[in-house]
């Protein structure tokens, strides 16, 4: 395991045709923290996020998670290793129940003869105690998702994330689009994954809403790493500062 | 409250209004003429429903991953007058039948490959495909129909009387839907056919191979399309060249008329086999009150707007009820 950060990007370079999107960043996340990805239009953060979760590679730089140096060929090999990315709209598929959204593609069975079945009981079950477990309260796990509010669905994608033992989640805007209460509430879910011990980027415009829940800020800006503070160490005012002169 | 409670649940189900519908239209017909529930029309209705029914449930599981198959009329034509041919060539009534059904998941899987890899959309691929088809079959023939007169042990298979009411089509028409049932509500692969339908990229993200769930649904429609025509060919003793046509638009009706989305994702089994029904009493009721029998497609036409404007209806009030 050792004790060093769970997950290190070191020098990382990334050339779009002529547009040179990341200078050289150093980035990285220690073991349950909650780090704020921050900086304005085009500075550059989802290009970072994409290459930590496999959708592209770096041209330059190397990334580390857990002290090894892997290379993701693909979304897969990152979410083998554990980082899952909740892209706003594709975390859920809405026309299906919270119990089949939760186990997609992980469907528990159980052995019936020659044939597997899905154990619909044990899913819902399953599903319902992990989404209490971060808060959040739903009467019938059986109803279609598009029937829960914006925030609910963050609320049932980071249940799952939790659920299969994800050790680093990307949030990327999970609180855009929502409600005053609705972002409240994911802040508040994002919160309950750091006592489990899962670590999380959560990548925003919202400067108000990282402070209230990062342990650290990172500030990018035209492809270069402009800030990096413990939250104790800055105040909003700065952080907003900073993203807003470089 | 229980009961109040337990109606918006019913009313939750896809099927609840389209059942509605059908009994009204029962009792509509038999009101007009007691003729129609006799136990001779009955039989009627019950063994002319499977032979078009088993494709609808085939394009079914297909509409829900999200795709269409328009070529399936021409399948369920071209499937039977290809058995009928290999038997003229003196090969078993049975190897002839097993290889053209072979032929037709062939179809399916050369409809399915070329739309996950190509990226054009299923309508123009099956929409080539049930033009290819029905070509091949007027090609094959010289436009001629061919006999489908097989012995009987196997003729007896497919559509020979079983019990009172049960004939062997309506057997292997509840056994598919049973078992498609089975696929789509109580496996990790139906669990799959949803989302491929639903989100793709969901699908993909966390892991389902929708390139696979799809092609699979293509072949099972075009399987179920040739068995459906083999099963008609056998009872009425020839295959036409034109057998079938317009039937993809029937299948499709049944299917919408049952609750499917016409973008995939939702869908039940049971919606189509009740849309199916529910058009083939439309078809047989204006046949015993006399109407003239082009009334039917405008029925059905009118019964399409309605069932899925209600649907929609209800779809949206129960969400507005469960939206906490």
């Amino acid at each position: 395991m050792g004790d060093g950060p769970l997950v290190r990007m070191v020098n990382i370079h990334k050339w779009f045709g002529k547009i040179y999107a990341l200078r050289g960043v150093d980035f990285y996340v220690n073991r349950a923290e909650v780090v704020g990805l921050v900086g304005d239009n085009g500075a550059g953060k989802s290009t970072l996020i994409k290459i930590l979760s496999g959708v592209y590679p770096p041209d330059i730089g190397e990334i580390f998670f857990e002290g090894r140096r892997v290379s993701f060929k693909s979304p897969r090999d990152a979410i083998e290793l554990g980082i899952e990315t909740l892209y706003q709209d594709i975390a859920v598929v809405p026309q299906m129940d919270i119990a089949r959204n939760f186990f997609l593609g992980r469907e528990i069975t159980k052995q019936l003869g020659p044939v597997k079945l899905l154990n619909l009981k044990k899913m819902v079950q399953e599903s319902l105690k992990s989404l209490e477990a971060i808060g959040l309260r739903i009467a019938d796990p059986r109803m279609p998702v598009e029937n829960l509010s914006g925030g609910q669905r963050q609320g049932v994608a980071l249940a799952r994330a939790m659920y299969f033992k994800r050790k680093l989640l990307i949030l990327d805007e999970p609180t855009n689009n929502l409600s005053v209460k609705e972002s409240m509430k994911v802040l508040e879910f994002v919160s309950r994954l750091k006592e489990e011990g899962i670590s999380s980027i959560f990548v925003t415009h919202n400067i108000h809403h990282v402070y209230s829940i990062a342990d650290r800020v990172v500030v990018l800006s035209h492809g270069r790493k402009v800030g990096d503070y413990l939250k104790n160490d800055t105040s909003v005012d700065e952080i907003i500062r900073m993203v807003v002169s470089s | 409250m229980k009961i109040y409670q337990n109606f918006f649940k019913a009313l939750r189900l896809k099927e609840t209004s389209i059942a509605v519908i059908t009994i009204s239209t029962v009792l509509f017909f038999y009101s007009l003429q007691p003729v129609f529930l006799s136990s001779t029309n009955v039989n009627t209705l019950l063994s002319i429903t499977p032979e078009l029914g088993i494709p609808a449930l085939g394009i079914t599981l297909l509409m829900i991953a999200g795709e269409f198959d328009l070529s399936i009329g021409s399948v369920f034509g071209f499937t039977p007058l290809l058995a009928a041919e290999l038997m003229n060539t003196g090969i078993e009534v049975e190897l002839a039948i097993i290889l053209a059904l072979l032929s037709s998941s062939l179809i399916g899987l050369i409809h399915g490959f070329i739309t996950v890899k190509s990226g054009i959309p299923s309508f123009i691929t099956t929409l080539g495909g049930m033009l290819i088809w029905r070509g091949a079959a007027l090609l094959i023939t010289g436009g001629q129909p061919r006999y489908f007169r097989i012995q009987e042990p196997i003729a007896n298979l497919m559509t020979g009387p079983l019990f009172p009411f049960i004939n062997a089509q309506l057997f292997w028409f509840i056994s598919i839907m049973t078992l498609l049932w089975i696929v789509l509500e109580r496996t990790r692969f139906g669990n799959h056919i949803y989302a491929t339908g639903g989100n793709r990229d969901v699908a993909r993200y966390m892991g389902v191979n929708t390139d696979y769930v799809k092609i699979f649904c293509f072949i099972l429609s075009s399987l179920l399309a040739g068995f459906g025509g083999i099963i008609q060919s056998i009872r009425l003793g020839v295959a036409l060249p034109n057998q079938g046509d317009g039937l993809e638009f029937d299948a499709i009706a049944a299917v919408v008329i049952g609750g499917t989305s016409l973008r995939g994702g939702s869908g039940t089994i049971f919606g189509t086999v009740i849309g199916e029904f529910l058009g083939r009493i439309i078809e047989n009721g204006l046949v015993i009150i006399r109407a003239p029998s082009y009334y039917f497609r405008l029925y059905i036409g009118v019964v399409v707007i309605v069932a899925v404007i209600l649907n929609f209806y209800i779809a949206r009030r129960v969400k507005e009820r469960e939206r906490p």
